[in-house]
């Protein structure tokens, strides 16, 4: 076992993530004047952008779920219990300690157990909850003649509203890990070139190498 | 002798220099889309001093021959409505509205803008008291053609007895009959106007949307009718079929599906939609947007985004009760402490009708509206303890046929049969007569002879109730641009604050779900707050990485 840097964000996972980053602002920042919370900007042209950028949003996901089933990256989001605890433990007792993180990030399991378990809920849960509830009510006119077609669409926009709060807690408690460890800096700069400190078989270094010279240095 | 071409042309264009010649010397108000086979003024049976108006009508039936029929059965003659819907017989002829109250008893007056002449008694039909239809009301287009304010109908003759008044409040001129007669054409807004911008005794008193500003009206304040814009005249929507036009105020299309159909076949609506369609906002992302609203929203709530518009104002209240204060010189007292856009005063109280408020650029009220609209009739029993709507706007958010439309209130306080708790009939005009308001000042006299003309049930007993009257607004459309921005009811003290059975992004903010969502980032806020707190307190920040 070697730690190298290794490149484990390659350039199309690291374009989702700043666009999908800068999409769910625009979102958190349109559908709050939606909402009626934000007046920064006015109903009409927020309401606008919220759509765009929701649109926009779908399409990067659809090239994301595509890209992650294609290259088998999807298995880095494949839950496991193996240092689940530890992990968690860690967070809420060693940190305070000044122990060191108990996870290695490996060449296939770049997110620790928790991190892992956590995007995988993003994903699977709150992602979808938040674009299945936006499109039924973006498309209300179609189904508008559906019995109770004003409560359905009130339960959606609840719902969708709910989900939209939930992705902002993620960000919040997303950039405040951010923040712990050595520098706020050395935590986003792996999405940003790409290289991140990884723990590599011989054999991994070995393929990496002589097979991928680029993504290893 | 052959005929050379340039002769031809010489001749073609004398004659169309002399047809536009009479056209301009004819001073008739140009009608737009004129180029009528028929030339009024060549008739020879129209080349005569007429006596009377009937005898115009009389001449005109000589060769339209259905018309007089045809008018007789609208409701600008019969002034009566069976509701369809909902089996009331309304029309001016039976309601009790919260302006001048009733037509009964008061006829000459009100009847001054009958589409007839000489209907003097309400108790009898027109056509049964063989009035005579007035054609020319409507179709002249010579501009001179008048009623007088009093006259049943009737117009002003040679000589016109000293302060005469027409129907808009001015003062009377003879009208030549024949030159009206040979002037004839279809209506144009001045026709309309001088009766219907007039209701309730003034200049828009009572519709709100409404006024003499119609005639020519700036492009801001109606879209349609400026000279600016369409130019179009009232007929433009209200078609008619057969003398009976579209656009019923009692019983209202207040949500059209259908749309405009095959060019000429919808004679039925003046919707709004039968012109510009079910979806009419432009095929972008806005414009999908504004068409999702039409299966809630009428199109005049946010195309009308204030009535009363250019200048002049409309009545918002109107307090009977105080009505027959005398002024210091024991004459009664009229005060004008209002004056409108146009720089014109308005009464505020008269010793005859009582208190006024009057607005201008009024925001309307908004209600669900499936078009029905049922009347407090007099024989209907009412609670003095509550404010009686005079006229109940029927609809609800779920029927599927019913819109968010705008209203105009008016705040009325009217009298009313204090023991049988029924609206009551007032005989107010009548300068000959013991009894009328307006002549002496007695209420407990005037609704006596009011119910008496009426034919109804008086206890001897009057009070007054508050009651509210309301009016759909439905002209005075606005430029697209300055149609109601989204942020005028999508937001928490918007327009449509009071409107239920709708999902409105904007308006709370602080819903069930909304309040939850706060909750969870004020905990999550919390948490990472504590979590910091202790890395500080700790100062042995673990290695994350």
């Amino acid at each position: 076992m070697t730690e190298r840097f290794v490149k484990i964000y390659p350039r199309f996972e690291r374009f989702w993530h700043w666009t999908q980053m800068v999409l769910i602002f625009t979102l958190l920042f349109t559908g709050l004047a939606v909402n009626g919370l934000n007046t920064l900007i006015p109903f009409g042209p927020a309401v606008m952008l919220h759509i765009i950028a929701a649109l926009a949003l779908i399409v990067l996901w659809v090239f994301a779920i595509f890209w992650h089933i294609t290259t088998g990256t999807w298995v880095h989001y494949v839950p496991t219990t193996r240092g689940l605890f530890k992990v968690a433990r860690f967070y809420a007792w060693g940190i305070f300690k000044g122990e060191h993180h108990p996870y290695r990030k490996a060449y296939w399991r770049k997110h620790n157990p928790l991190q892992a378990l956590t995007y995988l809920a993003l994903k699977l849960v709150l992602f979808p909850a938040i674009w299945v509830t936006g499109v039924i009510y973006l498309t209300y006119n179609f189904w508008d003649t559906a019995p109770n077609a004003t409560l359905w669409l009130t339960v959606m926009a609840n719902l969708h509203l709910l989900a939209a709060y939930a992705i902002a807690a993620f960000v919040l408690a997303h950039i405040y890990l951010l923040t712990v460890g050595h520098s706020f800096r050395e935590h986003v700069r792996p999405m940003i070139t790409g290289f991140d400190k990884v723990n590599l078989t011989s054999e991994e270094e070995a393929y990496l190498e002589s097979d991928e010279p680029a993504r290893i240095r | 002798m052959p005929l050379r071409p340039s002769f031809l042309t010489a001749l073609a264009g004398a004659l169309l220099f002399g047809a536009a010649a009479v056209a301009q010397t004819g001073g008739a108000p140009a009608i737009p889309g004129n180029g009528s086979t028929a030339d009024h003024s060549k008739f020879e049976i129209l080349q005569k001093d007429f006596a009377s108006a009937p005898e115009v009508t009389e001449a005109c039936v000589s060769c339209h021959t259905e018309a007089d029929d045809q008018v007789m059965h609208s409701i600008h003659f019969t002034w009566e409505f069976d509701n369809p819907e909902t089996g009331q017989l309304l029309g001016k002829r039976n309601v009790i509205n919260a302006f001048c109250g009733n037509v009964a008893g008061n006829e000459p007056r009100c009847t001054s803008c009958h589409a007839g002449y000489g209907w003097d008694d309400m108790s009898v039909a027109p056509q049964e008291a063989g009035v005579t239809p007035d054609c020319l009301v409507c179709h002249d287009r010579s501009g001179q053609y008048t009623k007088t304010a009093t006259g049943a109908g009737l117009p002003p003759l040679d000589p016109v007895k000293p302060g005469t008044k027409t129907i808009t409040g001015a003062q009377a001129w003879p009208v030549d009959l024949a030159k009206a007669a040979q002037s004839v054409g279809p209506p144009g807004r001045e026709n309309c106007g001088q009766c219907h911008f007039y209701g309730g005794g003034g200049d828009n008193v009572k519709h709100g949307d409404l006024s003499s500003v119609l005639y020519e009206p700036a492009l801001d304040v109606d879209v349609h009718m400026s000279p600016e814009g369409q130019n179009m005249v009232c007929s433009d929507c209200h078609v008619s079929d057969q003398h009976k036009w579209a656009g019923s105020r009692y019983n209202v299309t207040a949500a059209d599906t259908k749309g405009p159909g095959m060019p000429h076949e919808r004679r039925d609506v003046a919707t709004c939609q039968s012109c510009h369609g079910t979806e009419p906002h432009p095929a972008s992302l806005k414009g999908v947007k504004l068409n999702d609203h039409t299966d809630k929203l009428a199109c005049q709530t946010c195309h009308i985004p204030e009535f009363a518009r250019g200048g002049v104002a409309t009545k918002m209240v109107w307090d009977w009760s105080t009505a027959g204060k005398m002024g210091p010189d024991g004459k009664p007292l009229s005060v004008e402490n209002y004056t409108q856009g146009d720089g014109k005063h308005r009464h505020t109280y008269l010793a005859t009708k009582g208190d006024f408020v009057w607005e201008e650029n009024v925001e309307p009220l908004y209600a669900w509206f499936n078009g029905q609209i049922e009347y407090t009739t007099g024989d209907q029993t009412i609670d003095p303890t509550q404010v009686v709507e005079v006229n109940k706007i029927s609809g609800s958010p779920q029927d599927g046929d019913s819109r968010i439309w705008p209203f105009k209130r008016l705040n009325g306080r009217q009298s009313y049969d204090a023991k049988l708790n029924h609206l009551a009939y007032s005989h107010v005009w009548g300068p000959t007569t013991d009894t009328a308001f307006w002549t002496n000042f007695d209420w407990g006299k005037a609704i006596e002879a009011g119910m008496k003309a009426a034919g109804v049930e008086y206890s001897g007993e009057y009070g007054f109730v508050d009651t509210h009257m309301y009016w759909p607004i439905t002209h005075m459309v606005a430029p697209a641009e300055d149609a109601l921005d989204c942020a005028e009811c999508h937001a928490t003290d918007g327009r449509m604050a009071g409107i239920d059975g709708v999902y409105m992004p904007g308006r709370t903010p602080f819903s069930t779900a909304g309040i939850l969502g706060l909750a969870l980032i004020a905990a999550t806020v919390l948490a990472l707050g504590i979590h910091a707190l202790g890395r500080l307190f700790t100062r042995k920040d673990g290695d994350a990485s």
